[in-house]
């Protein structure tokens, strides 16, 4: 188990321990539909044999397909920008929650921090409010020294209180997604 | 499907009923195999058709039962997975049909219960009562074994092959707009649970 005095996080590049954090934590399955803040964690879980990478062609699916595992007995995440994000109420409040399935959710946060468009800013505000709504945890990642604690010990939690759970990764963790004048 | 394989049209396909194809379908599943069925009437017939802790039965989250069957095929690639959808549904999500195709999974086989309605709405008319043709769109997602049944016999054939060969199979079943034989009882984490102890994920 990490701690947040973990020597060396500061050293590594937020996506190694992302990547780290889920191999620890036994998860083998990675769902996700692509985003640029998100591209070196999706290239580095594409190439570890250990997790099985799927690539839909919508949140909504990554969804079900997770869902479906876990009840088959694997662990899996989805990952994913804001934006997808807002379009999984339905999925979350249908299926997720009321069939208690520790669906767990790698948002990159767009719409904030330097946002140039107006979209992402305004999907943005919905995102929290729609899993405070729901009940769902989530923890927004700033610092990468708090990144092996708080997926591993959040990871565990949702296993253990068959419960999803949703870690937004800020631009201050990641850099965003910056406009290039 | 092999150029052999007596291939029919949606147009020339037998219209059939779903509780009993759901009958005939369960009366082959001899290996607790796994069906996923969507929301609505596809479930409550799956439920009519016998109490099998292996079937999961979706209340919401339309259009979901064939990435939940994809996961579960991923997760125990030892076991049969079988999705069951209807048209209504499967159309509010048709890019999984790709990511069935792309992920290949051998033991996976989606049934598409095709009646042309939102039949539990109303018997408002789906996009296949006009012109979709939902095998043509499996087969250009990639999903090479698709065809529809001509009649209850070749759904059995196809059922049967399912079982026994190498997929991902898409089996597309005209049917009418029969009433289901029963409702499913909307326990989610009850259903949820019994499929984990169906799936031996929990003992």
């Amino acid at each position: 188990m990490s701690s947040p005095e973990s020597a060396g996080a500061r050293e590594r590049p937020w996506h190694e321990l992302v990547h780290h954090a889920l191999k620890s934590s036994r998860v083998k399955l990675v769902t996700h539909v692509p985003d640029r803040v998100l591209a070196p964690l999706i290239a580095s879980l594409s190439a570890d044999d250990f997790f099985t990478v799927v690539s839909p062609a919508r949140e909504e699916e990554a969804v079900g397909i997770c869902t479906g595992a876990w009840m088959g007995g694997t662990l899996g995440a989805v990952l994913m920008q804001t934006s997808g994000m807002g379009t999984l109420a339905n999925a979350l409040a249908s299926l997720v929650v009321p069939y208690q399935i520790p669906l767990l959710m790698i948002v990159s946060e767009r719409g904030t921090l330097g946002e140039y468009n107006l979209g992402q800013v305004m999907v943005c505000r919905t995102m929290r409010p729609i899993l405070d709504s729901l009940g769902i945890e989530h923890h927004t990642l700033a610092r990468a020294d708090e990144v092996g604690f708080v997926f591993e010990r959040a990871i565990q939690q949702a296993v253990s209180t068959q419960s999803p759970v949703a870690f937004i990764l800020s631009p201050l963790l990641t850099g965003g997604k910056v406009f290039r004048h | 499907m092999p150029t052999h394989d007596p291939a029919v049209t949606r147009g020339a396909a037998l219209v059939m009923n779903r509780f009993d194809l759901t009958r005939r379908l369960v009366s082959k599943l001899h290996r607790e195999e796994a069906v996923v069925a969507g929301i609505g009437n596809t479930n409550f017939d799956l439920w009519a058709a016998g109490r099998r802790p292996q079937n999961f039965y979706m209340l919401g989250s339309m259009g979901l039962a064939c990435p939940i069957a994809l996961g579960v095929a991923i997760a125990q690639p030892g076991r049969r997975v079988f999705g069951v959808e209807g048209d209504g549904s499967i159309l509010m999500q048709l890019g999984c049909l790709g990511t069935i195709a792309a992920a290949a999974p051998k033991n996976l086989a989606i049934v598409i219960m095709d009646n042309g309605v939102y039949q539990i709405t109303g018997g408002q008319e789906t996009l296949t009562a006009r012109s979709t043709d939902l095998v043509a769109m499996a087969r250009g997602a990639g999903i090479a074994k698709a065809a529809w049944a001509a009649d209850e016999a070749d759904f059995e054939r196809r059922i049967e092959r399912a079982l026994a060969e190498d997929g991902p199979w898409l089996i597309g079943a005209r049917i009418d707009a029969g009433p289901p034989a029963a409702q499913t009882e909307r326990d989610p984490a009850q259903i949820r649970e019994r499929f984990m102890r169906g799936l031996g994920v929990r003992g």
